[in-house]
């Protein structure tokens, strides 16, 4: 899916075109754009000290070192944080998951009475909501305030893969199918579990991706919700606090040899921050390619 | 077939049995199932929503959402009043439309050029690269964006400086932050906007650019007569779509990027709303922000879908 087959617009094989060329450069030269921060970056996070301050590494490491990924392995606080945005991932991945499937079956179903007036009620939650500060009061009215929940259950319902998951189990999963099912004696919740899943998988798995990635790269709700508790903050918000106000320092006694250069630190530790998603990357790339354009389709 | 019918009639004389809330017995099942997701909905969605009429109440944590006095308009007239508030419209405006422009065309280009390339190799590696920068957070975007155009340290600056130009602060100045921003979006998201137009240029028939090689069209006039056209529609929904969200923008996306030195243009809606009400606790006032915010919002996506449904498109709603 991530390369259209067919290219009718191109010319005729063999010719020799300066536009071929020049549309090749200009897509090279974007696609190293992407690249190459991100290369930078983890040249620098194996680098010296002292190349670093001398603003000698560029795409390359010199000096290579990996004393800051030791640090950041000797860190409590950063591995604290990597365990709490894994648990808060799964967990809400999960919750996210059931909730979608419980309401796009039901939804999906031709019998289903009064699934205009329900859609509506869901559908309505992507056009409009209370914002910022309604949102925060509700949460500290549910006393969720400094607990892992208030990152697990307030979004944890998405209208948006709630339309993908039922326009793909409305043509996928026949009337007739669950008629015949209901013929002999299994009910709704069985045939949700024996037919509907199984044969739902790859929508499944795209949509909890989907969530996974989503929940796993959100900051704001925890720099609001999560103020005093230090021990919840997930990865993306310590690494908000470390990096970019730099009002957190490595929580390690000076026993080491100190890195002068916070730089190097940085560094690694936005590699480090970034790694699980580079790891899947390439897994996950051409789901989210499909599910964006089934999306796309709906809209 | 023979089945369906046959459950059918069993339950058209179900229906006869018990006749009005006959389905309810039959789907109970689908009513318990989707009545769990409702219920999150409810709690948390819509009872945030209500707490919208805090805008219109002077709230006092102290009395609380019921004891607060009603005001009417007051904190409106209140915050138009305020200097900030001009200023973090004028900002949300000019942002969110440059961004528009910029963030909004570039995958168009970028889809269309890679449409001409043969190659599928090719295609599939430079698709890879060009996605990437989606699936990063905006904290890691942040940090990036420091450790490459800090002034004092970031490498390309040293680059400039090597080959003798002199350093710039491209994230330390207003108007440079305000290119800096401008620039780390269209980065962010150019690759990933390329996947719909290039999934509704795979649909146009091919047959159009055979007859178009008979007659002599180039290559630059089929793209002009047929490509384009072919992808308005799409173009036209996710303009509208973009359209809607022009008085929000990311705060995430603001807040990663912003420092001292630059509070010319990030001074925001949504970064407003923050400062007014979680770090300095006026509730009824940041709230009144947020609603005036949402309530634009919904008329710029409502305005934009009619105008399109006159031209002629199809629209989302």
């Amino acid at each position: 899916m991530s390369a259209s087959t067919g290219n009718p617009a191109a010319p005729s094989k063999g010719r020799f075109d300066i536009w071929d060329i020049l549309i090749k450069f200009i897509i090279i030269v974007a696609s190293l754009v992407c690249l190459l921060p991100f290369l930078h970056v983890v040249s620098k996070s194996m680098s010296a000290d002292s190349y670093v301050i001398a603003n000698q590494v560029f795409l390359w490491p010199k000096g290579f070192t990996l004393e800051a990924y030791s640090k950041i392995f000797a860190d409590a606080s950063i591995l604290r944080s990597l365990y709490i945005s894994v648990i808060v991932t799964v967990m809400f991945t999960v919750l996210g998951m059931i909730l979608t499937i419980f309401a796009a079956y039901p939804l999906s179903r031709a019998q289903f009475k009064g699934s205009r007036v329900i859609t509506f009620i869901f559908l309505f939650t992507m056009y409009f909501s209370g914002g910022i500060i309604p949102d925060y009061m509700n949460i500290n009215n549910l006393g969720l305030m400094d607990t892992i929940w208030s990152l697990v259950l307030p979004l944890s319902f998405s209208a948006f893969n709630l339309l993908i998951l039922k326009t793909s189990l409305t043509s996928s999963i026949p009337v007739s199918l669950e008629e015949s099912a209901r013929i002999d004696g299994a009910g709704h919740f069985r045939i949700l579990w024996s037919i509907v899943i199984p044969l739902s998988k790859p929508i499944i798995a795209t949509l909890s991706l989907f969530y996974a990635v989503g929940r796993w790269n959100a900051y704001q709700d925890a720099l609001f919700y999560i103020k005093h508790a230090t021990d919840l903050r997930p990865l993306q918000l310590k690494l908000y606090y470390l990096v970019i106000q730099a009002t957190e320092s490595f929580q390690l006694e000076a026993t080491t040899v100190t890195l002068s250069n916070p730089e190097v630190l940085k560094a690694s530790v936005v590699v480090f921050a970034t790694l699980p998603i580079l790891c899947v990357y390439p897994f996950v790339q051409k789901y989210f390619v499909q599910g964006t354009m089934l999306g796309a389709v709906k809209e | 077939m023979k089945v369906a019918n046959a459950s059918k009639t069993n339950q058209n004389a179900l229906l006869r049995k018990n006749s009005r809330f006959s389905f309810l017995q039959r789907d109970w099942q689908l009513y318990l199932l989707v009545a769990i997701p409702l219920a999150f909905v409810i709690v948390f969605k819509y009872f945030p929503m209500a707490g919208l009429v805090i805008a219109f109440k002077d709230y006092k944590i102290a009395r609380g959402f019921w004891g607060s006095e009603w005001v009417g308009f007051q904190i409106f007239q209140d915050i138009f009043s305020k200097p900030d508030f001009a200023k973090a419209i004028r900002n949300t405006l000019l942002l969110n439309v440059l961004d528009l422009i910029f963030s909004f065309t570039m995958p168009i280009i970028l889809a269309l050029m890679l449409n001409e390339v043969k190659s599928v190799k090719f295609k599939r590696v430079n698709q890879t690269l060009l996605y990437l920068p989606h699936f990063l957070s905006w904290v890691i975007i942040g940090a990036i964006a420091y450790q490459l155009l800090s002034e004092g340290n970031g490498v390309v600056n040293n680059l400039i400086e090597m080959m003798g130009g002199t350093r710039v602060p491209f994230l330390q100045e207003d108007t440079n932050w305000l290119v800096s921003y401008l620039a780390i979006g269209v980065w962010q998201s150019m690759g990933w906007g390329t996947i719909i137009y290039l999934a509704a240029i795979s649909s146009i028939n091919p047959e159009m650019y055979e007859a178009a090689t008979v007659d002599g069209a180039g290559r630059w006039r089929k793209v002009w007569n047929i490509t384009i056209p072919s992808i308005r529609a799409t173009i036209v929904t996710l303009l509208i779509m973009s359209l809607g969200k022009v008085m929000e923008g990311s705060f995430e996306r603001i807040w990663s990027l912003q420092n001292r030195a630059t509070t010319e243009f990030t001074t925001t809606i949504p970064v407003l709303v923050y400062r007014w009400g979680i770090e300095s606790g006026n509730f009824s006032r940041a709230t009144a922000v947020g609603l005036f915010q949402s309530v634009i919002g919904i008329i710029l996506v409502i305005t934009a879908d009619r105008i399109a449904k006159k031209l002629g498109e199809d629209g989302i709603l």
